[in-house]
């Protein structure tokens, strides 16, 4: 029993970063017919927006400190933070600590920036284009904004922990009548499942009751008739694109203090996110979020080590065989529109 | 015979002689006229090295997740050629026991190198390797940093009669079941690892323990997951459950969260890599080490560490137990010079995987001036049971039988207080070699035969 | 001639003449000279170039034909090459059963597969082909490792039963592929005053092997079962509409598209007895999307071309380093040099993802139509001078 709420939990949590990226990639994808393969890139420019303020703030300067050495035995340089010099030790070190909750301000207007100049400079000419174009060039776009992140933070994964505030984790257990430590949960993960739960209210609120979200919906259903009704529909989509970077940049950011950062996430998403709009069903929000949801959940149950025993190797397939399984059951995934994507 | 003449220029062989062409020594071939397979070849064996250089082949990943590990064992390469050719301050030639090397390069030819990208797939590594023996006249290739890799590059310079000088590769494979002759590894092995690691934990953490493993789902896993369940249990460790984890995970939260539930109280995480710092930090963010089991406080051991792995967990290796084939914080005299060197060149102090990169090109260098000749099989008879000291783990022999490196083991812990971002380790141990030595035979290393060297052509 | 029309000839016949001559146009510069570095002509590479043609003209069948995009095509180069090397492990060294087997062996993993995607159109087809080549990769790298090496690869060993066959030669050695005594990586050099060309065996073999395929392709393209499939990517539902069933058509050209790539995985083998995991990964299947695209997709040469592009980029630009640059403008001064070398450094060795990533924007940017499009182009403005200066045409489309 505990094992299996904590793999709901778990699945909950995984699957809201698979609900909060793919949320991003359908609104490019499933909507404006875009098969973009940057979005894994943008989810990771995302993540090194965080990285790039904590380098920011813990910009220093060189102290020497001559009662110790370095590893070659001269006088060891520390450096010192010109935040301390600022705000003194303490309140330095606080705005140092909560570097990734303050990189969401930065990276919403960067992200946006990003996403708008892409569709501006590159994907609006795409629009026409075959879907295979569309692969070649994202995809070289994805290379290039990988290589340049490589290029300048290097390969390894960095290290980006979240506020001590939010270290260690809840017992769930304990709250609804269970022993202690049968159930936990980090802090952290909370405030993302939270945080996810949040902007996907966010972006459906817009969609929904705004009249810039009508447009836009009514623009994918039909873009012909509503560009006829003099409604400048380009304008609108560019807005979209650059949303659903944000989005994508919003999840990466609050994804590095669960996992340190590294140029290649953004791959390592790609073919999940495809995957999770795709089982939602093409053109259909609703439909990413809950493919995101079920697919986290399943694979947490897939993972648990009694069903590992019972089938070896399904925690490596779980994804796909749901992903089959749902598509040949259900044509067009979960919740898709008839006509989107399909030839 | 009145081809003999053009015979310099053709052979019947699966590699070219491109050295002597790149030296220059073809002046006035001229137009040859191509004679099919004529029957025997000039050389003794495959790239023989005529002119005034020899070529080597560095293969490392400089794409993928292991490229900062490439990149650093390419400097370490870089450096060794350097000292070689009598360049710099000669680093570990001075403290090495064996002086054959002169800093003339080898046998008085130029050391030169060309570099390739295995991007740690096994078949980019091959075509890599085959392309520095086809087309540059590489006479050993050396490098890498993953065992899938390394046995794939070691099976192909069997076949080609090249010498493969392995570098970061930790799985027993290597030098067990997928040993070949023409190949030799210098790093330590899972096994190593279970048997050093094994004493320090019962110190630390006693021998009443439960222990749950995590497990990378691929052959390093397997046997890494192999050598530390046996050597725990052998001091009286319980195993709980061990629970095989995809390469391809990323978040392992799944796999961590149950591990409370199953009354272990230590975890083990047989991850390398990218696998390594997201398990490592999932679990500490689960505070799995604020947590008391069955009395005892929870513990993480992490069997395979790497400083620049350790950087990307971040300070989530505070504490944390593991081995480690070299670190820079040694204070014997090899160590000292090897740090002094690589320091000074490059401003930082060298990785594991640039220490063993550099060994083992020394360590080919001297077999091959020993030898006094480039043959492989040469190079495998002075390499065979070939006893050295002075190059950073104390005495060291590589043993004839599957060409392992018998030598101290290194059981280092997360520091508390780091100076410095490579300040990440602090040894806590020095397992002498006869605690990690076993018999070829060993189980672990079962299957599989070392056939007999090959020297091409 | 062979059936074909004028233009398919002389298409064949350039293919072949590139094919038998690839040795002398990939080795331009002589040895030891700075521009060696750029030779391609190796029997690795060009054995590369020939295989992974083959599998480009294997995937444009169904892609550039049906408009079918799938995924997951790397699952049956894979199956191929693990079929290949159980072939030489337990029956012989020689490449013909290993290769039959290899195509067979994918050609019945693609019906399946087929028979399954193929109930599905667009997007939803390309995620289930994903889905399928996803899973085996993770089995093939993990629990499937008793039979397919995992993380190492499946190789040979010295105890392989090997039925017809000695499972190790005189010396103690693993024996390796051939072909009725010719061994693959035989080799004869010829040295030209500073050139050297290499003439492998194996490459011979597989140049051979693709040329039969690339008429196998043409006669595709241009029969009835091609228009057919022509059809089905312009427009299926009014085809259905006709009465039709698209499905045979379809599962058809989705089996034989997989057979090429199985062919493709058993050369590989052939050429080199290792097979690994990674092969069936969807990176995999995504080089040999990307390879047909930035060839031309649906064009008959395009996808040989995508796929050689790639291929030099991977082992030739990734073999730079920065020695090699200090070499290439030592004449420079200083200066000059080391700003230079700054300047070309971030694009080459480890730096060749952010070229290739570049060269696919650019071409697809400029050249819609992928590198053939750019030959066309070519071609015309040779031509467009040519008629200003007299009236002769004849020069040949460099494809359909």
């Amino acid at each position: 029993m505990e094992a299996i709420i904590l793999q709901i939990l778990n699945g909950l949590d995984k699957g809201s970063a698979y609900a909060l990226i793919a949320l991003g990639l359908t609104l490019i994808f499933g909507t404006l017919g875009v098969v973009n393969f940057a979005h894994g890139a943008l989810f990771m420019i995302g993540a090194f927006c965080a990285v790039t303020l904590s380098r920011i703030l813990t910009l220093s300067h060189e102290v020497i400190d001559p009662t110790r050495v370095d590893f070659l035995g001269n006088p060891l340089k520390v450096d010192v933070p010109y935040l301390y010099d600022w705000f003194g030790v303490e309140t330095g070190d606080m705005i140092i600590d909560w570097a990734v909750p303050l990189s969401i301000l930065f990276a919403i207007p960067v992200m946006i920036g990003i996403g708008v100049i892409m569709e501006r400079g590159l994907i609006k000419h795409f629009y026409k284009r075959p879907h295979a174009d569309q692969i070649l060039v994202t995809f070289g776009l994805a290379i290039v904004l990988q290589e340049i992140i490589k290029y300048f933070y290097g390969a390894n994964p960095i290290p980006t922990p979240a506020p001590d505030a939010f270290v260690g984790s809840f017992d769930f257990g304990v709250l609804i009548g269970f022993e202690a430590n049968q159930i936990i949960y980090p802090y952290w993960r909370l405030v993302y499942f939270a945080f996810a739960c949040l902007v996907i209210g966010a972006v459906f609120a817009f969609l929904q009751f705004t009249t810039f979200g009508m447009v836009v919906r009514a623009g994918m259903a039909d873009r012909e008739t509503v560009g006829l009704l003099g409604i400048n529909i380009d304008k609108r989509f560019t807005i979209m694109f650059g949303l659903a970077a944000a989005v994508a940049g919003l999840a990466g950011v609050m994804y590095t203090p669960i996992n340190s950062p590294n140029y290649h996430m953004g791959m390592d998403f790609l073919v999940l996110s495809f995957v999770v709009v795709v089982v939602g069903g093409m053109g259909s929000l609703p439909g990413a979020v809950l493919a995101g949801f079920l697919l986290g959940i399943l694979e947490s149950f897939a993972s648990m080590a009694q069903v590992i025993d019972l089938i070896p190797g399904i925690n490596q397939v779980i994804i796909y065989l749901v992903a089959i399984i749902i598509l040949l059951t259900r044509p067009r995934g979960l919740m898709g529109r008839k006509g989107v994507m399909e030839d | 015979m009145p081809f003999t003449k053009w015979e310099d220029f053709m052979s019947k062989s699966d590699v070219t002689r491109r050295g002597v062409l790149r030296t220059g020594a073809v002046a006035g071939a001229g137009l040859a006229v191509p004679t099919l397979f004529t029957a025997s070849s000039a050389a003794a064996f495959t790239n023989e090295p005529t002119g005034s250089s020899v070529t080597l082949g560095f293969n490392v990943p400089q794409t993928g997740p292991y490229a900062d590990e490439g990149a650093d064992e390419l400097r370490a390469y870089e450096l060794a050629v350097e000292h070689l050719n009598g360049g710099g301050d000669g680093g570990m030639m001075t403290t090495f026991s064996s002086k054959a090397l002169q800093g003339n390069g080898i046998l008085g030819k130029k050391v030169e190198y060309v570099t390739g990208d295995t991007q740690t797939k096994s078949d980019a590594a091959r075509a890599s390797a085959k392309s520095m023996i086809e087309k540059d006249g590489a006479v050993m290739i050396t490098g890498g940093s993953s065992s899938g890799v390394a046995v794939a590059v070691q099976a192909l310079c069997q076949e080609a009669g090249i010498i493969f000088m392995a570098g970061l590769t930790h799985s027993n494979d290597t030098t067990g079941k997928d040993k070949r002759a023409n190949g030799f590894r210098h790093f330590f092995n899972s096994y190593m690892s279970g048997a050093a690691l094994a004493p320090v934990l019962k110190n630390a953490y006693g021998t009443d323990r439960k222990a749950y493993h995590l497990t990378a789902d691929y052959n390093w896993g397997y046997t890494t997951e192999e050598a530390v369940k046996s050597s725990t249990e052998a001091m009286g460790w319980e195993t709980v459950n061990t629970v095989l984890t995809p390469l391809t995970q990323t978040d392992f939260s799944s796999y961590i969260a149950p591990v409370l539930q199953s009354g272990a109280d230590v975890l083990v995480l047989n991850h390398y890599g990218g696998n390594m710092v997201n398990s490592l930090t999932n679990a500490v963010q689960f505070g799995l080490r604020d947590k008391q089991v069955n009395g005892k406080n929870f513990e993480i051991v992490v069997p395979l560490y790497s400083r620049l792995m350790a950087k990307g967990a971040g300070a989530n290796v505070k504490g944390i137990f593991g081995s480690t084939n070299w670190h820079w914080s040694l204070q014997d005299e090899g160590s000292k010079a090897f740090v002094r060197s690589f320091g000074t060149k490059y401003g930082f102090p060298p990785s594991q995987a640039a220490h063993t990169c550099y060994v083992q090109a020394l360590l080919y260098a001297d077999a091959v001036e020993r030898a006094g000749s480039f043959n492989p099989c040469a190079v495998d008879e002075a390499l065979a049971d070939f006893e050295f000291d002075g190059m950073g783990n104390g005495p060291t022999l590589y043993r004839a039988e599957d060409h392992q490196c018998f030598k101290d083991v290194l059981v280092v812990k997360g520091k508390e207080n780091p100076s410095s971002e490579f300040d990440l380790l602090e040894i806590v141990e020095v397992t002498p070699v006869e605690q990690v030595t076993y018999a070829p035979d060993h189980p672990q290393f079962a299957g599989g035969a070392l056939g007999t060297c090959n020297p091409g052509a | 001639m062979f059936g074909l029309n004028k233009k398919d000839t002389t298409l064949l016949i350039i293919v072949a003449a590139l094919c038998a001559f690839a040795p002398f146009l990939l080795n331009p510069f002589p040895e030891g000279s700075d521009m060696a570095q750029f030779n391609a002509g190796y029997p690795d590479l060009m054995q590369r170039f020939v295989i992974f043609g083959i599998f480009a003209i294997g995937f444009n069948i169904l892609f550039g034909l049906t408009g079918y995009l799938s995924f997951g095509h790397a699952a049956f180069l894979g199956v191929g090459s693990y079929a290949a090397v159980w072939m030489f492990k337990l029956l012989s060294m020689n490449i013909i059963p290993a290769i039959i087997l290899a195509v067979v062996v994918s050609g019945l993993f693609a019906l399946l597969i087929g028979f399954i995607s193929l109930r599905r159109s667009g997007i939803y087809f390309s995620i289930l082909t994903l889905a399928f080549a996803q899973m085996s990769f993770a089995l093939a790298y993990s629990v499937l490792t008793p039979i397919t090496g995992g993380e190492t690869g499946l190789q040979l060993a010295l105890d392989d039963p090997r039925i017809l066959g000695i499972s190790q030669t005189a010396q103690g050695n693993i024996p390796v592929p051939g072909l009725f005594g010719m061994e693959m990586r035989d080799s004869f050099e010829w040295a030209v005053g500073s050139w050297l060309f290499t003439f492998n065996f194996g490459y011979y073999i597989c140049a051979l092997i693709m040329l039969i395929s690339f008429y196998v392709s043409i006669r595709i393209f241009r029969s009835p079962f091609g228009m057919m499939l022509r059809a089905i990517k312009s427009n299926q539902q009014r085809l259905n509409y006709t009465g039709l069933n698209s499905r045979p058509y379809t599962l058809a050209a989705f089996v034989i598209s997989g057979m090429y790539a199985g062919l493709a995985g058993g050369l590989m083998a052939s050429m080199d007895p290792l097979a690994g995991a990674e092969r069936m990964f969807w990176t995999a299947s995504g080089e040999v999307v990307l390879m047909t695209i930035l060839g031309g997709a649906g064009t008959l040469i395009g996808p040989i071309l995508g796929a050689g592009m790639i291929k030099y980029m991977e082992n030739i630009i990734s073999k730079i380093n920065e020695t090699i640059l200090h070499e290439w403008f030592y004449w420079m001064p200083d200066g000059i040099e080391d700003l230079l070398v700054a300047m070309v450094y971030p694009f080459i060795g480890k730096g060749w993802h952010l070229t290739l990533g570049i060269i696919f924007m650019l071409v697809v940017i400029f050249l819609p139509g992928g590198l053939v499009e750019g030959g066309q182009r070519i071609a015309n403005l040779f031509r467009r001078r040519k008629a200003k200066k007299d009236d002769t045409k004849g020069t040949t489309e460099p494809a359909e």
